[in-house]
């Protein structure tokens, strides 16, 4: 038992020692991390994304109350001190059109010529948001905001003219009704288990995290022990007495290790530069990153086991990978799948990580919480664990 | 003398290729066995077998007393191997590729470092044992990789071409170096495509041909059995045992194919 430790460790050091003086390797194991998580943080569309987007308003009433909801929009901001739209002014709703043809804006608003006096007149009035359809991830949120607006307004005027009828109704009346109460009777309020609104860089990082672990072991592993089959140095330690066991283990073992560094290193990031809050025990974190690992390492030796050329366990593992990233949930909600696709999610292990991953990292779960993830995680290991190592022995000396 | 390796019916088939046809040869204690071939004639396979790399298809080997199958972990205590690939890591220095495959056998760094350092010096390798194996030249390498299929002092070395692309001058030292080793007491069983080679090193020389061992005698009782030529070489003996073609592993499978293929005959220099 103590010898094979030893030996597991032996093969451990010497894959680590490998490692480290292979320069180009060694770059691209922290560089990579830093790569996707910028990316993914700053491509994805969020709230914040809508700066200075160029809208057209055809203001075709020219009144007061309609230059009210132009300074409103001018008014908007979504963080920091920008602002949302850059408005142009248009004069009709075709030119608006042919502004989103040419792309110079991107969504547009028309206040129709009746709109001043229908207010006052007591009828409704119909404002028409132009839709840029090239675009639909950011005309959504401008068709948002301006509904929103839109909405808003009506509540006001809406408000203003029940006041009216209510003091020609019955001013003593007490206790006095509130006009506001009148025209928006219900009112709802969101509340969150942790403060503040966690945005798509706090949903896709653990998810990325989990992802890059498993990559590492996964690829790493089969690229490891293939490259030492070509190379031939793996017939060097299947001629020693050390045993299969510990050849496989210690080659597991770097693999996990770097794997599980690179997760700190986007951790780090994470953390320090996207000012994500980890909200859960950051022991519980590295636990499941752990099992993360622990769950890839038996599919690992599996294709280590049957691949004999390094590129030929790579691009086998590129073809899993690549769907495994979007079924897992990573960078969509699994909800959002067709049903089908949802059944094929939860074969997946890394789904269960990222799923406990994000309810420790983002809702700040505790470790009775991701209990049901824990134990498939674990359950997947020991399974894939005691069909590959057995294998792994018979293939590697065919 | 008493018999080190036993083979018995030894056989390895790839799905219906017969890499390795039921051989059997004895190896005796402290001499060198040369084993020639055309290519894909099943050395390499052999060598691989009895070196517990590959698992035999049906029969055995007795190495050192002790079965190949049945007891592959006490076999590996007594043999070393240079194969054809150089097992040395590229990235790690010479004394750093000795320690590691030393630690593997349980040896005690000071006993890898003593053990080394006495073959680094025989080697002519003292300025280069830290640095980086990737920087070596071939010949480099294949004198650090045969030190490290020392370290354990095995009683039986398999050498697969230890030679293959030297210059000359590191060929001898090798060459001189084996037959060093075999003074010692060191049993060996190498693999060579240089017929002058295997003539001045072998004590005897097997000639393997489509997975059997077609001829096993000292080179000079080999020589007599050849007819016609005056002061024949060991080449003439291989090529007159083994045919004159061109014979490689894929041409069989084309000559099995377009039924009468006939490669082109060799120009004997000599």
């Amino acid at each position: 038992m103590k010898k094979t430790l030893s030996n597991i460790w032996q093969i451990t050091k010497k894959d680590l020692l490998e490692f480290s003086r292979d320069h180009i390797r060694l770059m691209t194991f922290i560089i990579m991390p830093i790569f996707m998580m910028i990316l993914t943080g700053f491509i994805f569309p969020s709230q914040s994304s809508l700066k200075n987007v160029p809208i057209g308003i055809a203001d075709l009433d020219k009144k007061e109350t309609s230059q009210k909801i132009i300074d409103a929009i001018q008014e908007i901001s979504m963080s920091d001190s920008y602002r949302a739209f850059n408005i142009k002014m248009y004069k009709d709703i075709e030119t608006i059109k042919e502004g989103i043809k040419k792309q110079d804006i991107n969504g547009g608003l028309v206040i129709p010529t009746d709109f001043s006096s229908n207010i006052l007149s007591n009828q409704q009035t119909t404002l028409i948001i132009v839709e840029d359809q090239s675009s639909p991830q950011i005309s959504g949120l401008i068709t948002q905001v301006f509904e929103k607006l839109i909405d808003n307004f009506s509540q006001q005027l809406s408000i203003q003219k029940v006041e009216t009828i209510l003091v020609a109704y019955n001013q003593t009346r007490s206790p006095k009704i509130s006009p506001r109460a009148i025209v928006q009777p219900l009112l709802s309020k969101i509340e969150g288990l942790i403060p503040g609104n966690p945005n798509y860089f706090e949903f896709v990082a653990p998810g990325i995290m989990a992802q890059i672990v498993m990559t590492a072991v996964l690829t790493g592993l089969a690229a490891s022990v293939s490259r030492e089959k070509e190379q031939g140095t793996l017939d060097g330690i299947l001629i020693s007495p050390i045993s299969r066991l510990a050849i496989i283990l210690g080659k597991a073992l770097s693999q996990s290790i770097r794997g599980l560094v690179q997760g700190i290193i986007v951790m780090l990031l994470v953390v320090f530069i996207f000012n994500v809050t980890i909200h859960g025990n950051l022991l519980l974190v590295i636990l499941l990153l752990l099992l993360g690992i622990f769950s890839f390492v038996g599919l690992g030796i599996l294709v280590s086991a049957f691949t004999s050329e390094q590129e030929t366990a790579t691009q086998l593992l590129f073809m899993f990978q690549f769907p495994m990233l979007f079924l897992s949930g990573v960078f969509f909600p699994i909800q959002q799948m067709p049903e089908f696709m949802q059944k094929i999610s939860h074969l997946i292990p890394l789904t269960y990580a990222v799923e406990a991953l994000r309810k420790v990292m983002v809702l700040g779960a505790g470790i009775a919480d991701v209990k049901s993830e824990l134990i498939i995680l674990l359950a997947f290991g020991t399974i894939t664990l005691s069909i590959s190592v057995p294998l792994f022995r018979k293939m590697i000396t065919r | 003398m008493e018999n080190i390796i036993e083979v018995k019916n030894l056989t390895k088939k790839f799905r219906d290729f017969i890499a390795v046809d039921s051989i059997s040869f004895n190896v005796k204690k402290g001499e060198i066995l040369g084993f020639l071939g055309p290519n894909g004639a099943g050395k390499s396979t052999t060598i691989r077998m009895l070196t517990t790399l590959t698992r035999p298809t049906s029969g055995t080997a007795i190495i050192n007393g002790f079965d190949i199958i049945k007891s592959p972990a006490e076999v590996r205590k007594h043999i070393g191997l240079v194969a054809e690939k150089i097992i040395l890591y590229d990235h790690l220095t010479a004394n750093e590729n000795l320690q590691f495959f030393g630690r593997l056998f349980n040896l005690s760094k000071e006993l890898i470092k003593e053990r080394s350092d006495k073959w680094i010096r025989r080697l002519n390798m003292e300025e280069w044992g830290d640095k980086q194996v990737g920087i070596f030249s071939t010949g480099m390498k294949q004198r650090i990789n045969i030190i490290r299929a020392l370290l354990t002092e095995p009683d039986i070395l398999f050498l697969d071409e230890p030679t293959l692309g030297l210059d000359p001058h590191t060929s001898r030292l090798i060459r001189d170096f084996i037959t060093e080793l075999n003074e010692k007491g060191i049993t060996m069983v190498l693999t060579t495509h240089d017929m002058h080679e295997a003539e001045i090193l072998s004590d005897r020389v097997a000639i393997i041909d489509q997975g059997k061992i077609i001829a096993l005698d000292s080179a000079d009782n080999l020589k007599k059995t050849i007819k016609g030529i005056s002061n024949p070489t060991l080449e003439d003996v291989f090529l007159a045992l083994t045919g004159k073609e061109v014979r490689d592993f894929t041409k069989k499978y084309t000559s099995s194919h377009r039924g009468h293929w006939r490669g082109p005959k060799i120009t004997r220099v000599r």
